[in-house]
């Protein structure tokens, strides 16, 4: 048992060892070389999209604008998209991504992702005013526009509902069923519901309304995994606290989503705590 | 019944064979409602479109120009344009230009709903070939035959309900066929309007449950089913119609 002990204590110094010595510091590599580049979106507007010049612009290249400033530093922004922005960060194209990236177990295991999270997405519904639904009690035995495969169909139609679901295959033919009368609402993201509501005077005869009985999935920022615990992570988990802190994220939700999430404005509370 | 289920479980828990469709309540529930819709809009299609195709191919031979260039004119445009295309045209085009009905939740909705719309486009997609098909039929029918039927003082009507057409069917019974499974098996295209038929249902579930082997296997045994139940009948159909000599 003695020589088992021993033979692991070996080994978890080893590894301590290791680790420490693989480990660049990456915050300190990137002042040298006086760029931050960092991945964002370009397909999830108003997160992160293209300008009328081409320009990439939104909530998330202002994020990396701001830690480029807060570091002294240029800034130089990639574009990435979902099935790619990991990778991207474990070959060193990228030093940061901000990618409207679900926080699941199975990611971590892949990047680091930095806690606090910056930001959440929960489920809603865009709502017709005239169907009067004020939460996912009202739907019982109503036609609702869906998207195939979401995560939240199942439970919609067999706890809620109890129809089949209206479900079409892209959002814009979900939209369409929903202007022409087909369904009651379209059940979606939330943030992106609130956008496309403050952003086109077509919904104004909609609301939308949160259904909380899904939780939010929270969006991870994230850097290499094994500089998670050195000092880049650490940089970025002061720097994303002092967002939540700072009210930061609120105005630039405000600024490009046009309203707050429930969700920003409790996490920017409990920052301040 | 609950013994199956639970070894249809059993089956999930030990080899990892996830027939949730099956012994689930609400998952069975579902694919069976999906399974009724599609044999419904199959049976609804197949009648309507050879509805059409009879009396299309009657129309064909009409003395009248403008009757026979309409035929014409809806022939070319349901055969060379996609069913799903005129599916999506239907639903997402015509459907909002239609009258709108107030419904029960206050909302004014077109009037026709996606079902209709499936039935509407995949009967005239149907019909347009079953025109073509019957008319081959009609065609066949022996000049002497309809002079015969008209040296009897039948009208033209009463000589292509009661002559030519029992005749050509039987001509053309082989190629109707054919379109007619066409025609079943197109009914998924509907599955792209959010008719909850059997394609609709089982894409649902398999990305909630992940069981996507499992589901194409179960989907295609149940148009393999569905398909060789109809070619039964029809087969049936065809040899009770024979009659002896004729068409050799």
């Amino acid at each position: 048992m003695r020589r088992l002990m021993g033979v692991l204590a070996i080994g978890v110094v080893a590894a301590l060892m290791g680790s420490t010595a693989a480990k660049a510091d990456q915050l300190a590599e990137i002042k040298k070389k006086g760029t931050l580049i960092v991945g964002v979106k370009t397909d999830y507007p108003p997160w992160g999209m293209r300008d009328a010049s081409g320009n990439i612009v939104g909530m998330e290249p202002d994020m990396a604008a701001d830690v480029a400033k807060r570091l002294g530093v240029k800034l130089e922004l990639v574009s990435v998209v979902s099935s790619n922005r990991m990778q991207f960060l474990q070959q060193g194209k990228i030093d940061l991504m901000i990618a409207t990236m679900s926080d699941t177990p199975e990611r971590r295991k892949v990047v680091g992702i930095v806690d606090p999270v910056y930001y959440a997405s929960g489920v809603a519904i865009l709502a017709n005013k005239k169907a009067n639904i004020k939460g996912a009690g009202d739907l019982k035995g109503k036609p609702v526009c869906a998207l195939q495969g979401a995560f939240y169909n199942n439970e919609l139609q067999s706890k809620y509902t109890g129809t089949d679901l209206v479900a079409f295959k892209g959002i814009p033919e979900a939209e369409q069923a929903l202007l022409d009368g087909r369904c009651v609402g379209f059940v979606y993201d939330d943030v992106v519901l609130v956008w496309k509501k403050a952003q086109d005077k077509k919904w104004e005869a909609f609301d939308v309304v949160a259904l909380p009985e899904w939780k939010p999935v929270p969006w991870g920022l994230a850097v290499k995994t094994e500089e998670l615990s050195g000092p880049w992570g650490k940089f970025m988990a002061e720097a994303t606290k002092d967002w939540l802190k700072s009210g930061t994220l609120l105005a630039l939700e405000k600024k490009w989503v046009g309203s707050n999430t429930q969700w920003l404005i409790d996490a920017s509370a409990a920052a301040k705590k | 019944m609950e013994g199956l289920w639970d070894f249809l479980r059993s089956l999930h828990d030990a080899y990892g064979i996830n027939l949730v469709h099956f012994y689930d309540t609400f998952e069975r529930g579902r694919m069976l409602r999906g399974m009724w819709t599609s044999i419904k809009l199959a049976a609804v299609c197949i009648v309507l479109s050879v509805l059409i195709g009879i009396l299309g191919a009657w129309l064909q031979g009409s003395r009248f120009k403008v009757l026979k260039a309409v035929v014409q004119g809806y022939i070319q445009f349901f055969r060379n344009t996609p069913p799903l295309v005129q599916m999506y045209f239907f639903y997402f085009a015509l459907g909002p230009q239609m009258p709108r009905v107030v419904n029960e939740y206050g909302i004014s909705q077109p009037m026709l709903g996606s079902f209709e719309w499936a039935v509407i486009s995949l009967s005239f997609f149907a019909g347009a070939f079953n025109i073509e098909i019957f008319r081959s039929g009609v065609e066949a029918v022996q000049r002497s035959t309809v002079e015969a039927a008209e040296s009897l003082g039948f009208n033209r009507w009463q000589i292509y309900r009661y002559v030519v057409l029992p005749l050509a069917v039987r001509v053309c019974l082989p190629a109707l066929n054919n379109n007619l499974v066409n025609l079943i098996k197109t009914t998924t295209q509907a599955y792209a309007i959010a008719v909850p038929e059997t394609l609709f249902v089982a894409s649902q579930i398999w990305s909630d449950r992940i069981n996507v082997f499992e589901m194409m296997v179960t989907l295609l045994t149940f148009y393999l089913l569905l398909v060789g139940i109809f070619v039964w009948l029809m087969t049936r159909l065809e040899r009770s119609l024979r009659v002896p000599g004729f068409g050799q």
